[in-house]
């Protein structure tokens, strides 16, 4: 009744061909996305945008760079922990040698490094299938690792072995964490991975998207039709590690501030945004920002719930069970709805098509 | 000129002047091998008969020994305590069995092996808030194994052996000894083979899927439990362990996955250059490089032998 595609005729190619065809939804995102831009700032307190809405979306960023990796093209990833840090690294000794250039703009630039990276580990990916090379990844994880521990340049020979706070401003605001505003921060955070998911969203839907789907599904029928192996997957990892780079960038610089090698490592990136894109949905868009945002609320709610019946949870619990419950979402989606929280997404939107009916 | 010394002389130089420092380098690169090949085994198990690879291994090894310590803790004498064990890595698989496996069978391998990940993710927490996350010292004395050194003298040096890391030897020894006589003579274990070849042809011929399955993660389990002891008794038990497991994907790269020999082989190769490489070239870049050469070992290898040194060749087929 509210959400129905009769009478929404469409007249020309372009429109049937748009990303949001149904008028309601295209004004909802519309609607959506000025709600983030302009109320979102106003009401939400420093507390919901550091702890919860700037990790999250920047997370997702990450989440939506391993998807078009393991999602689309099928190349299982285990080191975006380590191309995350490639980002946040490049990004620190490019602002240390030029101080005076636009951060966001090294920020973008940083993930053209983490994109290098990525493919020199990707080369394996040409003879190695599947768990062989989710091990090539892990090799790259832990050489990562150890680099930005070991490589005392990556850190400016600080004394503290991390990534130290500088003070960078936009606009003549000040906003790299901890000198900017939460709300400026959030707003230059939410630019950047509004533009670059626009830029996701167009990929998978044009050549080279379908190019990593046919290779997902059958690489073998995939180069019989023509599809060159090596340069789709080498792009693949490219543009992946483009996004987890970015993601790492911000998240050094817009959220947490300084950082060490402890925030790259596999317990702590890799398998929270590995576990984001399974219970998101592998292969697709919306699913890498409802994963993110489950994995990132999670630990959040575990400790605000008790708290509302006045039951004290302490840290470690929360720890505990924040594993436990991920680890057994992961298992229980698997099992229901092995298409992730976007397929639930997508079946409330069919249903949505049709209610107050009952079926077409 | 210089690094390309540094490199590839002065290594070996130093290797040959002190010829028992190069032993003692390589029986402790010849132990932990053997370590890995535990936890590799546990891999090659399940693997070969249902196809998952299990990333739950690891914490699996974890688990076991701390079941065992926390046993001892609350007053449950040694061999009680190991019995015990056994019983709760036997309830550990009818349950995987029971809650992950049946539920999804028949889907894609990928499937199968992120339920791993997520079942690996549930006993970390289960674990760490069953047991507690501070480590534990193994109770090796209790459990009969022995403590203490020999030294060797040898190529006029001297050379030290732990009776515990020969222990370990001769234990890994007779469990893959035991493995193969079951796997190759037992009933259990022809079915077990049947199943890892073609699941449906065994279960036309009467094989039990399920019970299959349960008895595989129970010989893994055990895998991991004998593992986590001898690790544990080598170095605490803790939790840490789980992310040195990860080093037995390389040595499952090296050996093939579905190769009980091939685990072995691969662990004693990746410990011992993985040892080598630490001791003799580590220097140059500054240490540690242990935590990343297996890796790029495991991938050289996988370069030109895809199915590592003794894995079933995979054929592909549209």
């Amino acid at each position: 009744m509210l959400y129905r595609e009769v009478g929404d005729l469409k007249t020309s190619y372009r429109a049937d061909q748009a990303v949001l065809t149904i008028t309601q939804e295209r004004y909802g995102v519309f609607l959506l996305i000025a709600f983030m831009y302009l109320v979102v700032p106003l009401i939400a307190d420093d507390f919901w945008l550091n702890t919860i809405i700037i990790p999250t979306l920047i997370f997702s960023l990450a989440a939506l760079g391993l998807n078009l990796l393991l999602g689309y093209a099928g190349l299982i990833s285990l080191g975006t922990g380590g191309f995350m840090g490639v980002g946040a690294y490049a990004c620190y000794k490019l602002t240390s040698y030029f101080p005076d250039v636009n951060i966001v703009f090294l920020i973008l630039v940083s993930g053209f490094f983490s994109a290098a990276i990525g493919v020199v580990f990707g080369l394996p990916s040409l003879r190695i299938k599947g768990f062989y090379l989710a091990v090539a990844t892990l090799a790259a994880q832990f050489f990562l690792t150890w680099a930005f521990g070991r490589v005392a340049w990556l850190y400016n020979y600080n004394d503290s072995g991390a990534i130290d706070a500088v003070n960078r401003s936009l606009f003549g605001m000040p906003l790299t964490e901890p000198y900017g505003e939460p709300w400026f921060q959030y707003l230059v955070v939410l630019t950047i991975v509004i533009v670059l998911t626009i830029v996701a969203i167009n990929l998978v839907r044009g050549r080279f998207g379908r190019a990593w789907m046919a290779i997902r599904d059958m690489d073998i029928a995939a180069e019989l039709i023509g599809i060159r192996l090596l340069p789709t997957k080498l792009l693949a990892f490219a543009i992946s590690s483009y996004y987890c780079g970015v993601a790492g960038a911000m998240l050094v610089f817009l959220s947490l501030g300084s950082a060490e090698v402890e925030s790259f490592t596999i317990l702590e990136a890799s398998f929270p945004v590995l576990f984001m894109v399974i219970i998101g949905g592998l292969g697709s868009i919306i699913g890498s920002f409802l994963g993110a945002a489950f994995i990132t609320v999670l630990p959040v709610l575990i400790t605000t719930i008790p708290r509302v019946f006045e039951i004290d949870v302490e840290a470690a619990t929360v720890e505990h069970l924040r594993f436990m419950i991920v680890g057994a979402l992961i298992i229980f989606f698997l099992i229901v709805e092995p298409a992730g929280l976007a397929r639930l997404w997508q079946l409330a939107r069919e249903k949505l098509r049709l209610w107050p009916f009952p079926h077409d | 000129m210089d690094v390309l010394y540094q490199v590839f002389v002065d290594p070996f130089v130093q290797m040959g002047a002190m010829p028992d420092l190069l032993i003692q380098v390589i029986w402790e690169g010849f132990v932990s091998g053997i370590l890995y090949a535990l936890i590799a085994l546990g891999f090659v198990l399940i693997f070969k008969a249902s196809g998952i690879f299990n990333f739950a291994q690891g914490i699996m090894v974890v688990f076991g020994a701390l079941s065992l310590v926390g046993l001892y803790e609350l007053g449950v004498p040694a061999w009680l305590a190991i019995v015990l064990c056994i019983a709760i890595m036997f309830a550990l698989a009818v349950t995987v069995e029971r809650v992950v496996l049946r539920p999804l069978v028949n889907q894609p391998d990928i499937i199968l092996f992120m339920a791993t990940i997520g079942l690996n993710s549930f006993l970390i927490g289960f674990g760490e808030s069953v047991f507690g996350g501070e480590p534990k010292t193994m109770i090796t004395e209790q459990l009969g194994l022995p403590t203490g050194s020999t030294a060797v003298d040898v190529l006029g040096g001297r050379v030290i052996f732990q009776h515990l890391d020969i222990a370990a030897a001769v234990i890994a020894a007779l469990m893959v000894a035991g493995l193969a006589i079951f796997f190759n003579k037992s009933k259990i274990g022809r079915a077990l083979r049947a199943v890892a070849d073609d699941h449906q042809a065994a279960m036309s011929v009467g094989i039990t899927l399920q019970q299959i399955w349960v008895i595989v993660w129970f010989a893994a389990g055990i895998v991991a439990l004998v593992t986590g002891i001898m690790w544990g008794a080598r170095s605490d038990v803790s939790f840490a362990l789980e992310i040195v497991a990860l080093k037995a994907l390389p040595v499952l790269i090296l050996g093939g996955f579905t190769s009980i020999p091939g685990a072995i082989i691969g662990g004693l190769i990746i410990g011992i250059s993985e040892k080598l490489a630490e001791f003799y070239w580590g220097p140059l870049v500054g240490g540690s490089i242990e935590s990343w050469v297996p890796f790029f070992i495991a991938l050289i290898f996988l370069w030109f032998r895809p199915q590592g040194l003794f894995g079933e060749k995979i054929i592909e087929r549209i």
